[in-house]
């Protein structure tokens, strides 16, 4: 008997599903960067158990691999280096014991949702009438009833949701994992199937002796899992390992709840913060992971458009200067995904620090929150040749380059010796963006050329 | 592989119709049976390379989310195939192989009837029935003709593709349903047809399951239960399955090393003064197609924006225009020639106007399409800040329509390459017209039954088309792409 009220799950005692053993994913390297380099982490040492009877959690900020560690685990991708095993076995290829669900649903257009939801039993060898029969008795534990021979289009996202669901329960699978599964849907919508998927769990009216969650949403995470797991960006790993709460304190009114969630607001808002520190009044049961992120190769700038970090800076400004993050992001109406890359960009500028989950504007913060429009440029343009290599690097290609002009794909080779291909094109992007606003070069897009402020042409006329 | 289909792609179908016609009538020489195949390898060939070019491109571009769900539901790949990659690129195989019918239609009518040596091929048909009937200046017969033709046309597109099309819009790869999705009575008197729904439950779906059984053990899945064994077992079916490849591709490689070789030796029959010739050819062809696409662009532009751009006429007149466009231009070529031919040197304008006929349309379609998309915000800026005239065109419709243009371009570029080898040289009556080109030197040459001749100009052909989509239509496309799309 598994079980599965959250608290005692979670015991050493109980029995190892599945387990990842050092893991690492870098980036697909093309031999012509196979430089001396050290290569770009996504995922580093990630070291995770999955008992019979848990619903774990992987909380993270965009951009933290928790999708890739995922994918790992269900073994769609190899992990670079490490492995992970299953039942004590190692594991190559797809788990035949996992089923996934999609952020986007997945579900395949030209089916109707008997046949999406069979798709999934395509490997066992069933005759197609139990496959029907299973396929149905899915469909109606999982409130799709009357909507069989409907086409995915003809649905509403939560109901697609739904066939997503009924489709990866048909299978009867032991270890379930949901990519993001809610982020897609209305609140309301989500609300709904978030409670009837733990009421199912709960009941043990499927058979899944596991679940792995990945997520951005704190409330999410502490009102589903069992144990939950922060991970840290650059390059993704496990920052904290938090018990979940016991499933009667995880109404909306528990005070545990409101110190949980304020807890993890606070870990995921200060990066770079030393989380021992954040969890010193916290009883046993929190386990840090790695303390300090390794140093990265390279500056990894978070792909922020520059108008949100002034409007987060005058936000912040108007509130004397510290603001509390999680009422700042009530009251930008953000969620957590969108207010912490622009929190990044504030601190990498010098513009704003983290403490204890308040946010802090600096002295040239300040200064910046009060100029003019063109003060601010000329503020920002002083923080992005301090603060941000990359542009700083652009703008020294140029002094030195005849005419001052630099082809894009000269400083898109060097990103790649550091960066995936796409991940190089994102960074570039980015660079381009808060240069141009600093007015420090010019880029002519069709042409892929920079040019040094100083010495671009003159404004064609229209 | 993808320079390869290019390749193949531009090589003009009509030059190599007389080698394929002559091997096949050798081979059956009692029977029409040597003809009619022929014609099927000519459409085959004419339709083979942009669908593999259009599934390579849908396959490359499958949502990852559903690459990932099968990878996880662990489909055996024939089933990956039935359920992902053929739905997926089904839309574009459809388009693909409506655009390769009208091109179809097009060869066909020209290989009717055709002259090699001192032989005549002539196959009954309505593309010869109409050369017959210019011939003999039968206005009646012409007019019944062309009235035969349109209707054929017509039909096809209301009892084939627009059921096919309809059918298709379930593989659409967006999740919403579009405001209007294409509708086919066709297609819904098939679907409540009790008839066809018999069928499919007693023949189709059996046959579909007995299929499904045996394509099921032919691949098995990986025995999860004991890794080591099939492990073992997989990496010898690894080596044989290898070496079976590695056999396949020297044979491949020994059988292309061969036919370059006879090739060459076939190329070194030509003498110096037919090499020296072809080049001005060529120079004289791209002109006339260049000239063709002008005057193409000159008329189909304006009048297809000015249809697009009314929704009213846009609605009744599309169906038409895709109608006219799909009639084969070389069916008319015989009609046209009745006049062409009494004015002096003719046949230099001649050429041109018939390569007009079978481009034009496909200009014209693709403006359409693209004055239709053009957002109406921006056409409200454009009548807010007082763009009228020359302004408007400047900068609203002309960059507007550019990608869809450069579409149009495109096909009909290579579309009036193809129609050079029937529009330069012509037999009408008993006299043999023909106008300084590569599509005559082909043509006669083929006519002639000159196969060295024949298959240097080819070469010459298929590289300059080459050449061309290379340094002007991908360089039109990636500016289109970069510059102009409206998204």
């Amino acid at each position: 008997m598994v079980d599965r009220s959250g608290q005692d799950g979670a015991s050493p005692a109980a029995g190892v599903l599945l387990e990842a053993r050092a893991c690492c994913k870098t980036y697909q390297e093309t031999d012509k960067h196979k430089a001396a380099h050290p290569a770009h982490m996504v995922l580093d040492g990630i070291q995770l158990k999955i008992r019979a009877g848990e619903f774990v959690v992987l909380l993270g900020p965009s951009g933290s691999g928790k999708s890739t560690m995922l994918r790992i685990l269900a073994g769609l991708i190899p992990p670079s280096s490490g492995q992970v095993f299953f039942d004590g076995q190692p594991q190559s290829g797809p788990n035949p014991h996992a089923a996934i669900v999609f952020q986007t649903f997945a579900l395949f257009p030209w089916l109707t949702v008997l046949q999406n939801v069979v798709l999934g039993l395509r490997a066992q060898p069933l005759s197609d009438a139990e496959r029907q029969e299973r396929a149905l008795a899915a469909i109606d534990v999982i409130g799709l009833d009357g909507f069989e021979n409907a086409y995915p289009k003809e649905l509403s996202g939560g109901m697609r949701q739904r066939v997503g669901f009924a489709r990866a329960l048909v299978v009867q699978p032991e270890l379930l994992f949901l990519d993001e599964p809610f982020s897609e849907l209305d609140v309301l919508t989500a609300a709904n199937l978030r409670k009837q998927l733990l009421d199912l769990w709960r009941a043990q009216q499927i058979p899944t002796k596991a679940i792995l969650m990945v997520t951005h949403n704190i409330d999410e995470a502490v009102t589903m899992g069992d144990r939950l797991l922060v991970l840290g960006t650059n390059p993704g790993r496990i920052r904290v390992e938090l018990p979940g709460l016991p499933p009667d304190e995880r109404g909306p009114h528990s005070a545990a709840r409101t110190d949980l969630v304020d807890l993890i607001f606070r870990i995921m808002t200060s990066p770079h913060e030393d989380v021992a520190l954040l969890l010193k009044d916290r009883g046993p049961g929190a386990k840090t992971g790695t303390l300090a992120p390794p140093p990265q190769p390279y500056q990894t700038l978070p792909h922020v458009e520059i108008g949100k970090v002034t409007g987060l800076v005058e936000a912040v400004h108007a509130r004397g200067g510290r603001a509390d993050l999680h009422q700042l992001q009530g009251a930008l109406r953000l969620i957590l995904d969108q207010l912490l890359p622009v929190v990044e960009a504030a601190d990498l500028l010098g513009l704003a620090y983290t403490e204890k989950g308040d946010l802090i504007l600096t002295e040239q913060g300040r200064d910046f929150a009060e100029a003019g429009v063109l003060g601010q440029k000329e503020l920002f343009s002083e923080r992005v040749l301090a603060n941000v290599s990359l542009v700083r690097f652009i703008v020294q290609a140029l002094q030195t380059a005849p005419n001052h002009v630099v082809p894009d794909e000269d400083i898109l080779s060097f990103l790649q010796t550091y960066f995936g291909e796409e991940e190089a094109r994102a960074q570039l992007h980015t660079a381009i963006g808060w240069g141009r606003y600093a007015e420090l070069f010019s880029f002519q897009e069709d042409r892929g050329l920079f040019r040094l402020a100083e010495a671009s042409e003159p404004a064609q006329p229209a | 592989m993808i320079p390869l289909l290019d390749v193949l792609q531009s090589i003009p179908i009509l030059s190599f119709l007389p080698i394929v016609t002559l091997a096949l009538v050798a081979a059956f020489p009692h029977s029409n049976v040597g003809l009619e195949l022929a014609s099927v390898i000519l459409i085959f060939t004419s339709q083979a390379w942009n669908m593999t070019f259009s599934f390579y491109h849908s396959a490359k571009t499958q949502p990852v989310d559903l690459q990932e769900a099968s990878t996880i539901a662990r489909l055996r790949p024939w089933r990956r195939f039935v359920t992902l990659e053929v739905p997926s690129s089904m839309i574009g195989l459809i388009w693909n192989s409506m655009m390769s019918w009208a091109g179809g239609w097009f060869f066909l009518m020209a290989s009717e009837q055709f002259v090699s040596g001192s032989r005549s091929f002539q196959l009954p048909g309505l593309g010869s029935y109409l050369q017959a009937a210019a011939n003999a200046g039968n206005t009646t017969a012409i007019l019944c003709g062309l009235f035969t033709l349109v209707l054929l046309i017509v039909l096809l597109d209301q009892l084939f593709w627009r059921p096919v099309v309809a059918w298709a819009d379930k593989f659409k790869l967006e999740q919403s349903s579009g405001p209007e999705a294409p509708h086919s009575f066709v297609l819904d008197a098939l679907h409540r047809s009790a008839l066809v729904d018999t069928v499919n439950r007693r023949v189709f779906r059996p046959l579909g399951r007995l299929a499904a059984g045996l394509l099921d053990r032919l691949q098995p899945l990986p025995d999860t239960s004991s890794p080591e064994k099939s492990g073992g077992q997989r990496s010898r079916v690894m080596v044989v399955r290898r070496a079976v490849g590695r056999l396949c591709l020297l044979l491949l490689g020994v059988l292309v090393l061969f036919g370059l070789w006879s090739m060459i030796r076939e190329l070194q029959k030509v003498p110096h003064g037919a090499w020296s010739g072809l080049p001005p050819a060529a120079l004289a062809t791209w002109g006339r197609t260049l000239t063709a696409m002008l005057i193409g662009a000159a008329w189909t532009v304006p009048v297809g924006v000015a249809i697009g751009l009314s929704p009213r006429w846009s609605r009744r007149l599309q169906p038409v225009v895709q109608v006219v466009a799909s009639i084969p231009a070389t069916a008319l070529f015989p009609v046209l020639l009745i006049f062409l031919l009494k004015v002096p040197s003719g046949l230099e304008f001649g050429s041109v106007l018939l390569m007009l006929m079978g481009t034009q349309w496909y200009i014209l379609f693709n403006v359409l399409a693209g004055a239709m998309a053009i957002p109406t915000d921006l056409r409200e800026a454009a009548t807010v800040y007082h763009a009228t005239g020359w302004r408007k065109w400047r900068t609203l419709i002309l960059p507007g329509i550019f990608p869809y243009l450069v579409t149009g371009l495109l096909t009909a570029s290579g579309g009036a390459w193809n129609a050079s080898i029937v529009s330069e040289y012509v037999q009408f009556g008993n006299q043999t017209h023909s106008t300084l080109g590569l599509g005559a030197t082909i043509a006669e040459a083929a006519a002639a039954g000159n196969f060295p001749l024949l298959l240097a100009a080819t070469l010459i052909m298929a590289a300059f088309v080459v050449f061309i989509n290379v340094n002007v239509w991908q360089r039109m496309y990636a500016l289109a792409a970069r510059r102009y799309t409206l998204a």
